[in-house]
């Protein structure tokens, strides 16, 4: 039987829909006490003095806590740097709480802790805060000239800026027969999982242990930072990751609230629990996609790229709590499966009085692809070739590949993409579309009234991020195989994907195995969920520790039945005599043997226990690949796109299950549509959040989004065992580049160009509004 | 005890009849969840839009952030956890396992309520009643393409189920 | 996101009722809790008593009478939009009722409700502005009547006393001839309107003899739009005239807020209004 590749039914889902699920508020530990904080209504001020009397003196109420407070028992009073392989100058991470200034609304100031969430929340009320308010920068956009300080102790708003550079730019725009130009605005969503965030800390002080259970996209790094914050032994703490409902980049960093319930747990002796609501998701993690790119691209007379170049102002909020990997991403990846010569760009990181960002799902490619997609539609307009053609044109060849881009990624290496078919991979989503029969159905609809426009734009995702990912594959005596991983699970179906290719490397039936993730105590290394890494990286890992066992299995098996090991064949856990099943031994009988009796010597001179370890380390990342395609119609009275075909053809390599790589497009997508059509964290000139609520900030829900239609190719992947490349990311990355890209054609009438989403039903009755103006100014 | 603060309730809780002395102003959402310990419900805004505490309060879905636990005093709740008999599961819990209807699996109980509601009511939707049926759960994982064809496969199962119970009948 | 403290209380008839809010100073009245509940849950208000009107059964019901459909003001949008008596009386306010919340929302809110709690962009009080309801307010002393047109001081703010009760709201119900249309616009389904359109039109003869226009989502209150009604009466309702009325109607009140500009309100009521008068009008002609 064949598992990797077939569409096997998830093995979460049963105690999913049972509602037998346990996430982080499911939690009960006995004598456990609720958090709730205080947080700075305002986005910047000096705090003269806050009095947390009466909040201490409120019912149910055990502590009201500030950094003062927690200081005697914090190693720094800033969070450390996570991920802390660059280096960056300055104090630049958030304070576990705030220490003399609030930077941005939202910011954690002090904590409650009660009988109960409801009682917390009574008692957060009545901490009084005295403050001075600070001027707030608002806008990335006017962070550098003649703006206030986001931080009074610095100098400058500029945090960093990052260059990428190679080829001749100049030479390329000298020579250009067309030269482009773009001046792009992207603005902030949020991650916005069903479930927040949410920590239980338990501090067992007779065993000097902390357990922290944490709702994380990243076990082992919440140790080690908790580690470090208080400054004790990782190897003291452990990190659970229950079922976890929904990442998407918002569980991809330890906060402030890890910290101080790491910390108080300790003060306090008792179980915290801390649930983070919707309205501290609006206002404390992480967001991301605000950027305004400035660029411009030099095609020659036959709509070949010659170079690219330009300026990004990224904004990276108050903090900067992991590094620049947003930015550096998006500056490396804009380039995507085109061939560009020349490449010049400089992204400036700017700091505002608004939340942090980290990556959200997409993790800067989204936003560099919007810019370049949206360069060749304008190159496509101003040499007058088709969109599609001149994506050909440029695309990277199969015969290229593997193709290397003068580029490095954040960790040093050349950025190289391992594989891939582009140009087929584009014609395939042409074809579903119906691409070069689609004037004819917008030449009759318009004659019916009806604006209709076509889309396409490619996508490639950088995924499988190193160094490297754990697996420890474990038969035990009773032959069932468990599986344990430092690996992440966040809903996307990992411990079915580990199950299929476990069983297959194995032998086993997949009911008999046993997938453990994200738990620091069964596993000692782990990097976590994030840039659609952990098929490749920790799939390869657990096919690599079973192949193992499997090995050993065989030999030890061959020793018993004494035949050598190319007779033999494992199914279902039985290990047979190809020629004569009946002979055979069963790994719950080999796992017996290799558990050793005492006195008894191991068969076959192997090593006791039937287990094997793996930290499979890619040599680098892989690059997956997707074009869209999509038809909408545009309403000119009211404004709204309707997306009538949403058309996939994705590349990520050998799928392990195609119902679950179909599954991650899904959601990708529709994250995408959401960042084209509907979000947008809304702030004021004060840098006063002001779509806090799911009325003001618009997810979408089922009745606005399309029946996506996907086609698969299998380009594997030379780089890992299994071939894979990841998924969970390629469906948003071209998403609002496309959508962008059909309305514009649906507007072609009013020869309108938008350079910004969330194209919002209001901004198309502007931007009409404004073409028919000009044009009866200038007729 | 003051009446005004806190109030013996008697629910019938997934057949089970329960008596509780709570805070009035406890959302049956939390009591469901923290007082009773049927975790299945899941809290994802507490402000009445995203969906996925849905419940069924005298047989009508409702949004248990919405509603005080003091006012189902006297009714009947029933949550996600009364949807599998024993071993045998609903038929839309099926439906939402065979066409991968969830990812995180956080939504999930409050969708399978609402359409519990609705499909007893609406067995036979057209496609469009189906999605407006839906359009107050919010997903983000999905997109909600499986969600759809597992909801439209579920009305279909529990339509051959209702039919089967008929010839038994008969 | 937890409710902050508050006395309960939960009268089982409306005497009760009105008797302990003569009684309470600060008391807020819970109906369906659709708007109030998420109100407390972000703690946008912290009132003394809370008084619960879902045990007055007798504010639950919809009836005929004489040439008027009345609703208990405790009726829920689901029951109303599930009864034939308002299926076949009262179309307007079925199809408002369409635009409304969701399947779980309307599970719990009522008509009373969403009228007092006027929301500008709800669409029920459009619905029974356009429909000319009156509302009967009740308090331990006395009874009276309101006009839903009279209803609406200030933004979400309506003329009612904390003493008081709105017990039932009476629609009339116009003889044949009469067309109704609601049109709304917001970004997804079930969302408050950016704009809503709620028209009441009757033709005799060809002739428009009556119309009513609200809007919704457009200024701080639910309003009618007098000038363009004043320009229908009289006209035969064809295109140009529709065009021409729609013009006309220069005295909405718009406002700008995070999901719109003041002129993108004011062009979608246009774009919806023109839509609005036709089927209603069409609708007028098919049924006189």
């Amino acid at each position: 039987m064949t598992y990797v590749g077939s569409r096997h039914t998830r093995v979460e889902d049963e105690a999913l829909l049972r509602g037998e699920g346990r996430f982080i508020d499911d939690i009960h530990l006995p004598g456990m006490l609720e958090c709730a904080f205080v947080r700075s209504t305002v986005a910047h001020a000096r705090l003269r003095a806050v009095d947390m009397e009466a909040a201490r003196h409120a019912p149910g109420v055990i502590a009201v806590l500030g950094l003062n407070e927690l200081l005697p028992h914090l190693a720094s009073e800033r969070l450390p740097l996570g991920f802390a392989l660059e280096t960056i100058e300055g104090e630049v991470t958030p304070f576990v709480l705030a220490k003399e200034e609030v930077c941005f609304v939202g910011e954690a100031i002090a904590v409650v802790v009660a009988e109960n969430r409801y009682l917390a929340e009574d008692a957060a009320a009545l901490v009084n805060i005295d403050m001075d308010i600070l001027p707030a920068v608002s806008d990335a956009a006017n962070a550098l000239v003649d703006a206030p300080l986001v931080h009074t102790e610095k100098e400058s708003n500029r945090l960093k800026e990052i260059k990428q550079c190679y080829g001749d730019t100049d030479e390329a725009f000298k020579r250009a027969a067309h030269v482009c130009s773009l001046s792009l605005r992207q603005e902030r969503g949020a991650a916005h999982p069903i479930e927040g965030r949410g920590i239980v800390a338990h501090y067992d002080s007779p065993g000097d242990q902390l357990n922290v259970w944490s709702s994380t996209q990243m076990p082992h790094e919440v140790r080690a930072l908790l580690a470090k914050t208080l400054g004790i032994d990782e190897e003291r703490i452990r990190v659970v990751v229950p079922d976890v409902g929904g990442g998407f980049g918002a569980k991809f960093l330890m906060y402030p609230e890890e910290a101080v319930l790491a910390c108080a747990t300790r003060l306090l002796d008792r179980p915290l629990k801390w649930i983070e609501d919707r309205r501290e998701h609006f206002l404390s993690a992480i967001q991301a996609r605000t950027q305004f790119w400035n660029v411009e691209m030099a095609i020659d007379k036959n709509g070949k790229i010659l170079g690219v170049r330009g300026h990004v102002t990224h904004d990276q909020g108050a903090y900067t709590p992991q590094g620049f990997n947003l930015p550096y991403n998006a500056s490396v990846a804009m380039p995507g499966p085109y061939v560009v010569p020349a490449y010049d760009l400089t992204v400036d990181v700017v700091e505002t009085n608004r939340p942090p960002t980290i990556p959200v799902r997409g993790a800067g490619y989204p936003e560099a692809t919007f810019a370049m997609e949206r360069l060749l539609d304008v190159a496509a307009r101003d040499s007058g070739l088709d969109r599609a053609e001149i994506r050909r044109l440029n695309l990277i060849s199969v015969e290229q590949m593997p193709y290397e881009k003068p580029l490095k990624t954040r960790s040093g290496s050349t950025v190289k993409y391992d594989s891939g078919d582009y140009q087929t991979c584009q014609t395939m989503a042409l074809e579903m579309i119906g691409y070069h029969q689609f004037r004819h159905r917008q030449q009759t609809a318009k004659e019916q009234g009806q604006y209709l426009g076509i889309g396409i734009a490619n996508g490639i995702k950088g995924t499988g991020r190193g160094p490297f990912e754990s697996a420890v594959v474990r038969v035990g005596r009773s032959g069932d195989v468990t599986v344990y991983t430092g690996a992440t699970a966040m809903g996307q179906g990992l411990k079915t994907v580990f199950t299929q290719i476990a069983a297959d490397a194995l032998g086993s039936r997949p009911s008999s195995i046993r997938i453990v993730a994200g738990d620091t105590g069964t596993i000692s290394l782990g990097q976590g969920g994030f840039a659609s890494r952990q098929t490749v990286t920790a799939g390869s890992a657990v096919h690599l520790a079973a192949v193992n066992i499997r090995k050993k299995a065989l030999h030890v098996a061959s020793h018993l039945l004494e035949v050598p090991e190319e007779d033999l064949s494992i199914t279902d856990g039985r290990i047979y005599i190809t020629d004569s099943p009946s002979d055979s031994v069963t790994l719950a009988e080999l796992a017996e043997a290799l558990a050793g009796a005492p006195g008894y010597a191991l068969p076959a001179d192997v090593e006791p226990g039937l287990e094997a370890q793996i930290h499979f380390s890619p040599p680098d990342l892989v690059y997956s690949n997707t074009t869209h395609a999509v038809e909408v119609e545009v309403s000119p009275n009211t404004g709204v796109t309707t997306i009538h075909r949403y058309v996939v053809a994705n590349d990520c390599g050998r799928m392990i299950n195609p119902t679950l790589v179909e599954g991650q497009i899904h959601g990708g997508v529709v994250h995408g549509i959401g960042n084209a059509l509907f979000e947008q964290m809304i702030f004021d000139e004060n840098a006063q959040p002001l779509t806090t609520n799911f009325g003001d900030y618009l997810l979408p829900t089922i009745t606005e989004v399309p029946y996506i239609e996907i086609t698969h190719m299998e380009s594997p992947s030379p780089l890992n065992p299994l071939g894979v490349k990841g998924v969970g990311e390629s469906g948003v990355v071209p998403a609002a580049a496309v959508i962008v890209s059909a309305i514009e054609d649906a507007l072609s009438p009013w020869g309108i160009r938008i350079n910004e989403y969330p194209v919002t039903p209001m901004l198309v009755v502007d931007l009409i509004t404004s073409a028919e103006k000009a044009r009866e100014s200038i007729g | 005890m003051d009446k005004r603060r806190r109030r013996q309730i008697q629910v019938t809780v997934n057949g089970q009849s329960v008596r509780r002395e709570v805070d009035v102003r406890l959302t049956v959402a939390d009591f469901i969840r923290h007082e009773l310990f049927l975790t299945g419900t899941h809290l994802g805004c507490e402000h009445g839009v995203c969906g996925a505490c849905t419940i069924l309060v005298d047989d009508r879905a409702v949004r248990g952030c919405l509603m005080l636990a003091v006012q189902t005093d006297g009714a009947e709740i029933r949550t996600v956890e009364s949807l599998a008999q024993g071993d045998t599961a609903h038929p839309l819990q099926e439906a939402f396992q065979d066409h991968h209807g969830l990812q995180c699996g956080y939504c999930t109980a409050g969708i399978l309520m609402t359409l519990v509601d609705f499909l007893a009511n609406n067995p036979t939707p057209e496609e469009s009643e189906l999605k407006n049926a839906l359009s107050g759960n919010l997903c983000r994982c999905t997109g909600y393409q499986n969600i759809f064809s597992a909801a439209k496969d579920g009305a279909e199962r529990l339509r051959i189920e209702e039919h089967s119970d008929d010839d038994i009948r008969r | 996101m937890k409710p902050p403290p508050f006395d309960y209380y939960d009268p089982s008839s409306l005497e009760e009722g009105l008797q302990l809010i003569s009684t309470l100073d600060e008391a807020k009245l819970l109906a369906g809790g659709q708007s109030l509940m998420p109100m407390l849950n972000m703690r946008y208000l912290a009132p003394q008593s809370i008084v619960d009107l879902n045990r007055i059964e007798e504010l639950r019901f919809c009836r005929s009478e004489n040439s008027s459909v009345v609703i208990g003001a405790m009726t829920t949008q689901r029951d109303l939009a599930a009864s034939p008596l308002i299926r076949e009386q009262l179309p307007l306010l079925v199809e408002a009722l369409s635009h409304v919340g969701h399947l779980q929302t309307r599970t719990r809110g009522t008509l009373g409700g969403s009228i007092c709690h006027l929301d500008p962009a709800a669409e029920l009080p459009v619905a029974a502005l356009a429909l000319e309801a009156t509302l009967q307010v009740r308090s331990a002393k006395e009874a009276r009547e309101i006009a839903m047109g009279d209803f609406p001081t200030f933004y979400m703010t309506p003329d009612i006393m904390p003493a008081e009760i709105l017990t039932e709201i009476t629609f009339p119900v116009r003889a044949a001839g009469t067309g109704y249309a609601f049109e709304e616009f917001a970004r997804r389904h079930g969302d408050f309107a950016i704009i809503s359109v709620a028209v009441s039109l009757s033709l005799e003869a060809g002739q428009v003899t009556y119309a009513r226009v609200a809007v919704g989502g457009a200024g701080s209150v639910p309003q009618r739009a007098k000038l363009l009604e004043d320009a229908l009466v009289g006209e035969r309702p064809e295109d140009s005239v529709l065009d021409e009325a729609v013009r006309l109607s220069t005295d909405i009140e718009y406002i700008a807020d995070v999901h719109a500009t003041e002129e993108y309100r004011r062009h979608l009521f246009f774009v919806l209004a023109r839509r609005a008068l036709t089927r209603a009008a069409r609708q007028a002609a098919s049924e006189s």
